[in-house]
């Protein structure tokens, strides 16, 4: 029953996918091409890869805010790691992701140990991360990276933009660990109940430990392949970055109380918003006019499943 | 003798319990004001205190509006994009020739129109707040732009600077504020709307089969809250003479941050108006008490954010010890 439900979420957000392809292919020659779909890709790598783990956050029912600012902290640790303190830039990322990992790390613990709501916690934890990238680099950008360093942003592979292949990795690896495995499980379990879970020897702190520290990893990959992709750091990376991701997992179909929602879902709720993105502005629509766009789909989506899964049930 | 000793101590600590927040936030202030002030005296001088709490008053007026939806049970993310359509159109209509009384008017009008629309999808439809916000959000920052096409207001007439009028050498914002707490709080805890609002966020079915309709509750609480964003809009929109076409970055989470930190718990059903309150002020006291004691600008946002960790750590502790 449950199932069929979620089923029927994706289906529409699918079948609205196809709509939106289908019209904007028609409304402006140049978005069905090849290239401006690879091209789209590009941008859409640093929300996926949020939003991916973000998925898992709210299936627990929690939440985390502090991506953003997590992937502001990284890229200047990046910058600053590497130019400042001279680090070789290969070590530099390693710190950076460290760093990300840590403070996602910071967040499970101040969430499992202390009992401070995820809402909470992450909103104070995203003042404090920016304020850090903010202190360390002095408001200061940081330029001049190798070469080398741009093939993870820039350059391709086989053809198709590399970090596509980084996004695809990771779709794949966490859907198929929500899915399939123990983990996946206990993901589902503890957001359904969490009590429930407690008393049926799921690891709960363990498991929320572990998700909120893999969102601080994301964030943090996600801030090197934006470094490479503008071949910049600046203190104000990401800024926004929570309710991007936090929209397009919940357009997804995922439950904002837990319990529910798929990868599937999510990937399907990032294609949607990024094609509305470019597509309405390769039709003419002004920048601003696609946020409008992307709150209406947002709630309509959400206002139409619901409507039929109150039928389906009723 | 001992009778009365005991039912003092009882009195004292359900005071703990409902007020501890609201009273760590006092003690926190004058904390910081006798240590500032004794490291830089200007501190105290009585324009820059009014200065601070004017500046930041409208936050704390938006702040009482989000502690009455999550009381409830509910938020409101949309509440910068808000402050900011509802300012342009504020502006608007007072440099289009407007009489200044509705140009005043029009966001408290425009503020309940919006959040009706959100309390009723929220009610009837059944979709999270968090979600219906995050898309009103993105409606109303893309509309924002693309009316403005960011520019900025200014030539509005004379008269039209509310926020920067006095009143018996206080500044009306901070007037607003202190006159809007205190009828929130009586309203909240001595009438049987405001009960009912607590009553809806700590325990819905309880309130439902006690004759309360939620929906239209929750309907009502967005209403009041969007009249507050547009109360909160009139003193943004006429501190300075301009009227920009952005909001400060995450204007939202401060609003919501104060709440919270006023003692208002996230799960809905506890909180006081008087501590959002105090939490805004208490932050507006933080920025520039760091300015006067010669900290760099930049790790400005660091300090808060440990500050507000700090206060969140704190009040978790104090919950589980009177609970227990």
């Amino acid at each position: 029953m449950r199932m069929k439900s979620i089923f029927r979420h994706e289906t529409i957000l699918f079948l609205v996918v196809i709509a939106a392809l289908v019209i904007l292919s028609i409304q402006a020659e140049q978005f069905a091409t090849i290239d401006n779909l690879l091209n789209q890709g590009r941008f859409l790598t640093e929300v996926s890869l949020v939003a991916l783990i973000m998925t898992f956050v709210i299936v627990t029912g929690g939440i985390d805010l502090s991506v953003g600012s997590i992937l502001g902290l990284s890229a200047i640790v990046l910058g600053v790691a590497w130019k400042k303190l001279g680090l070789p830039l290969p070590l530099a990322i390693l710190v950076a992701l460290s760093v990300g990992t840590l403070a996602g790390l910071f967040n499970g613990i101040i969430i499992t140990r202390f009992k401070v709501p995820p809402l909470i916690a992450t909103l104070a934890t995203l003042a404090l991360y920016r304020g850090l990238a903010e202190g360390i680099s002095q408001a200061r950008s940081i330029r001049g990276y190798p070469e080398w360093f741009f093939v993870l942003g820039q350059g391709e592979f086989f053809g198709i933009p590399t970090q596509l292949w980084i996004v695809a990795f990771f779709t794949l690896l966490t859907g198929f660990i929500l899915t399939y495995t123990t983990w996946g499980r206990a993901t589902y379990a503890i957001g359904a109940n969490e009590t429930a879970a407690r008393f049926s020897g799921i690891a709960v702190d363990k498991t929320k430990l572990f998700i909120y520290a893999a969102s601080g990893f994301a964030a943090s990959l996600a801030a090197i392949i934006f470094v490479s992709r503008v071949s910049t750091t600046r203190s104000d990376m990401g800024m926004g970055l929570e309710l991007d991701a936090i929209t397009a997992v919940v357009l997804g179909g995922t439950s904002i109380f837990g319990g529910k929602g798929t990868i599937v879902g999510t990937f399907f709720g990032l294609i949607l918003i990024q094609i509305l993105k470019n597509g309405l502005s390769l039709a003419g629509v002004k920048s601003d006019g696609t946020y409008i766009a992307i709150g209406l789909v947002l709630i309509l989506t959400l206002l139409i499943s619901n409507l039929f899964n109150r039928n389906s049930e009723g | 003798m001992n009778n009365q000793y005991e039912n003092n101590n009882k009195f004292f600590s359900r005071f703990l319990i409902n007020y501890g927040q609201e009273l760590v936030l006092l003690a926190s202030i004058i904390i910081l004001f006798v240590v500032v002030s004794q490291v830089n005296h200007r501190f105290l001088g009585g324009n820059n205190l009014n200065t601070i709490f004017a500046g930041n008053a409208y936050i704390g007026v938006a702040a009482i509006g989000m502690s009455i939806l999550i009381i409830t049970g509910n938020i409101d993310v949309s509440v910068g994009a808000l402050i900011g359509v509802l300012a342009t159109i504020c502006g608007t209509l007072a440099v289009s020739g407007y009489p200044i009384w509705v140009a005043w008017t029009a966001p408290i009008l425009v503020g309940i129109a919006v959040n009706s629309l959100v309390g009723i999808i929220v009610a009837y439809a059944g979709i999270p707040s968090i979600v219906v916000t995050l898309g009103m959000m993105s409606i109303l920052r893309g509309g924002l732009i693309s009316v403005t096409g960011g520019d900025w207001i200014t030539d509005m007439p004379e008269g039209f600077f509310l926020a920067q009028q006095d009143f018996m050498g206080i500044r009306v914002p901070l007037l607003a504020l202190i006159f809007f707490t205190i009828l929130m709080f009586y309203i909240m805890s001595n009438t049987t709307w405001g009960r009912s609002l607590y009553a809806i966020g700590g325990n819905p079915e309880a309130a439902r089969t006690s004759g309360i309709d939620l929906k239209k509750g929750v309907v009502i609480a967005f209403a009041v809250h969007g009249m507050f964003v547009g109360l909160s809009t009139i003193l943004f929109a006429t501190q300075l003479n301009i009227i920009q076409s952005t909001v400060p970055p995450n204007l939202e989470l401060t609003v919501i941050t104060a709440s919270v930190i006023g003692g208002v718990s996230i799960m809905g059903g506890t909180g006081t108006v008087i501590g959002s309150s105090l939490a805004t002020i208490l932050f507006a006291a933080i920025g520039s008490s760091l300015i006067f004691i010669g900290v760099s600008a930049y790790w400005l946002r660091a300090i808060m954010g440990i500050l507000i960790l700090c206060t969140v750590l704190a009040d978790m502790a104090r919950r589980r010890r009177v609970v227990t």
